[in-house]
C-alpha cells in the first residue's frame, strides 16, 4: 500500500483564492465557490469506485463534472464531442463502464449501463466531497478512422509537465485554448488553469473567430494554446489585433517557421513556443527559442523524467507523463520492451536541430520516392503571400501518385497576382526540395478543412 | 486551341519548369527522347486531365502507354472524338 497522499483536482480549488472563474460564451462559474456545490444533484457518492463515462454536450459541464468526479470514481472516460455513436458500445465494454454521467440521460436509458447520473449546469449546494482514490483518466485517441483507442493516464502523469514548469509568474493567469478540453491538448490547459490557481475561458463550437477573440479580450486572457491550424485561422481572420496574450503555445501539429514568425509579428510582447505532446506519450518537451524543430541535444539524455530517442526516423519517448496503457480487451502494447512510446512522428536532422517532417502513415509514394506532405507545406508556407497550405496525393497512372498543393493566400493578397505567386511557390519548392516533392499543380482555395481536433484534414493520409 | 496544340503547350511548359531541352516535337519522336522522366509524364497527364477533362491512361485498364509523341496525342484525340 502506498502511503502517498492521493492527488485529485478538488485539492486545487483553494477556497482562499478569489476571483477565479470558468467560463464559456454563455456562462460563468466561480472556481472558489464550486467546492461547496454539485453538478450531479448530490449523487456523487453513487459513482464512488465506478468506471464512469462522462458524456456531456459541452465543455463547460464536462469541466464541472471532471472537477467533481476526479478522486471519487475508479475511472473516468472523457468523450469528445465528435465521438461516433456506433463506437460507444465497444468503448463501454473495453473500459468496463458501469456508470454514465450525462446531460442527456434519456439517450442512455436503453444502454444497459447500470447507473445513469444526470449532470446539470445549475449547481446546487453540497457538502465538500472527500477524495477517496486516484481516479484513472481515460482519453480517446483522435485518429480519423476506425475505433479510437482508449488511453489510460493518471492525474499525476497528466500534470507532470505542469508541476515541472512551476507556477506562472506574475498575476494569476487566465488560460484559454482553441482545443476542446476533452482532448489531450485542451485538457493540459484546463489542468494548468486548475492547478496553477488561474481562470479558464473555454472555446465554443461554431463560434465566429471574431466573437471568440472578443471574449478572450474581455476576459483578459493571458495564456493561450492551439494547433498551428487554429493559429493560422486566427491570423487569417484579422481578429488578432487588440488581443495581447503573454503566453502563446502551439502543439498538435508541426509548427513551421512561418506560423511561429506570424505569431511573433501578431503578438510582439508574448512568449511564443511550441510543445510536443500526444495523447499516448504525454507532454514531451517545449521549444521556446522561436525556431521550428528542436535542438538535437534534447535527444538521448533524460530531462524532467522524459527520455527521447529516434529509431527508423521516428521519435520515441519514454516518460513518466506518458499514458500507462491502452485499455481494452484487444488493446495493443503502448510501449516497446524498453518502455518507449513510438510516436509515429518522423523527424530529420538538419544541422544541429531535428525537424518534424510528418506522420509515418501520411507518406505519399511517387513512383517509389517518398515525401511527407508537411515537408512541402513548410516550404510553401514560408512565402509571405501564403497563409496556409495543404499538400496531398493525387493518383497518377504513371507514378501511382503525384503531389499537388492547395494554397490559401494571405489576406490582402491581390488575386490578380496568383500566376506570379504560383511561379514563386514552384521556384521555392524547386530550390528547396527534391524534384518528386515539388507540387505538380497548385490550386488557390478559400478554405481548408480542419478536423474537430484542430488539425488540418488529410483525407488521403 | 486544338487538343494537339494544348498537349504541345503543356509539354513545353513542363520542359521549361524542369529545365529540360526538348527536341522538335514530331509525331515519330519517341517519348523517352523528349528528355522527360516518369515524373514529368505524371505531371503532364495530371495537368491534361484538368485541362481537357480526360485521362486516357486511367479510363481504359488495358491501354498500353504510348511510345511516341504521335501515339500520346492520339490517345487524347481518340477519347475526345
Amino acid at each position: 500500500m502506498s502511503t502517498r497522499e492521493v492527488f485529485a483536482l478538488r485539492g486545487y480549488l483553494d477556497p482562499h483564492l478569489k476571483d477565479r472563474t470558468l467560463s464559456d460564451a454563455r456562462r460563468v462559474v466561480s472556481l472558489t465557490d464550486i467546492t461547496g456545490e454539485t453538478c450531479l444533484n448530490g449523487r456523487l457518492a453513487e459513482i464512488s469506485g465506478r468506471s464512469v463515462l462522462l458524456s456531456a454536450a459541452g465543455q463547460f459541464l464536462s469541466a464541472l463534472a471532471m472537477l467533481e468526479i476526479d478522486g471519487v470514481a475508479r475511472r473516468m472516460l472523457l468523450c469528445p464531442p465528435d465521438l461516433a455513436a456506433d463506437h460507444i458500445h465497444a468503448l463501454v465494454a473495453d473500459a468496463e463502464i458501469d456508470a454514465v454521467v450525462t446531460d442527456q440521460p434519456s439517450q442512455w436509458a436503453g444502454s444497459g449501463i447500470e447507473l445513469v447520473v444526470q449532470a446539470e449546469e445549475q449547481l446546487r449546494p453540497a457538502r465538500r466531497a472527500q477524495t477517496e482514490r486516484a481516479t484513472e483518466w481515460l482519453m480517446l485517441t483522435s485518429g480519423t478512422s476506425g475505433l479510437p483507442k482508449i488511453v489510460g493516464h493518471t492525474l499525476e502523469g497528466l500534470t507532470g509537465a505542469i508541476v515541472a514548469d512551476g507556477p506562472a509568474r506574475g498575476a494569476p493567469p487566465v488560460w484559454a485554448t482553441f482545443y476542446d478540453i476533452r482532448r489531450y491538448g485542451g485538457l493540459q490547459i484546463f489542468l494548468r488553469a486548475i492547478i496553477g490557481g488561474g481562470s479558464m475561458v473555454l472555446s465554443e463550437p461554431g463560434e465566429a473567430i471574431a466573437d471568440h477573440v472578443a471574449r478572450l479580450r474581455k476576459k483578459s486572457v493571458t495564456h493561450i494554446s492551439g494547433t498551428p491550424s487554429h493559429w493560422r485561422k486566427l491570423l487569417m481572420s484579422g481578429a488578432a489585433s487588440g488581443f495581447s496574450p503573454r503566453y502563446v503555445r502551439l502543439s498538435g501539429e508541426i509548427a513551421d517557421q512561418a506560423v511561429l514568425d506570424g505569431l511573433r509579428h501578431a503578438f510582439p510582447g508574448a512568449s511564443i513556443g511550441h510543445a510536443y505532446a500526444s495523447t499516448e506519450a504525454g507532454v514531451g518537451f517545449a521549444v521556446n527559442d522561436g525556431l521550428e524543430g528542436f535542438p538535437a541535444d534534447m535527444i538521448g539524455e533524460s530531462r524532467d523524467g522524459v527520455e527521447m530517442k529516434i529509431v527508423d526516423g521516428s521519435l520515441r519517448i519514454h516518460s513518466r507523463r506518458a499514458a500507462h496503457a491502452y485499455v481494452g480487451r484487444q488493446a495493443a502494447a503502448l510501449t516497446d520492451s524498453d518502455g518507449f512510446v513510438d510516436t509515429g512522428d518522423m523527424v530529420e536532422l538538419r544541422g544541429d536541430r531535428y525537424h518534424f517532417v510528418g506522420r509515418r502513415g501520411g507518406i505519399i509514394n511517387i513512383g517509389g520516392l517518398k515525401v511527407h506532405p508537411e515537408e512541402i507545406e513548410a516550404v510553401i508556407n514560408r512565402l509571405a503571400e501564403v497563409r496556409m497550405s495543404r499538400a496531398r496525393s493525387r493518383r497518377s497512372p504513371i507514378t501511382g501518385a503525384i503531389v499537388v498543393a492547395d494554397v490559401i493566400l494571405a489576406d490582402g493578397c491581390d488575386t490578380g497576382r496568383s500566376e506570379e505567386i504560383k511561379n514563386r511557390i514552384l521556384a521555392d519548392c524547386r530550390a528547396s526540395l527534391a524534384p518528386h516533392k515539388v507540387p505538380a499543380m497548385i490550386k488557390f482555395v478559400d478554405a481548408l478543412d480542419v478536423t474537430a481536433a484542430g488539425k488540418l484534414a488529410r483525407t488521403d493520409a | 486551341m486544338s487538343v494537339r496544340l494544348r498537349i504541345i503547350a503543356a509539354i513545353q511548359q513542363i520542359a521549361a519548369e524542369q529545365q529540360v531541352t526538348l527536341p522538335p516535337l514530331e509525331d515519330n519522336l519517341s517519348l523517352h527522347e523528349t528528355g522527360f522522366d516518369s515524373l514529368g509524364f505524371a505531371i503532364l497527364v495530371a495537368r491534361l486531365e484538368d485541362d481537357l477533362g480526360i485521362d486516357p491512361f486511367t479510363i481504359s485498364e488495358d491501354a498500353s502507354f504510348p511510345l511516341t509523341i504521335g501515339d500520346f496525342i492520339r490517345a487524347y484525340e481518340n477519347v475526345h472524338a
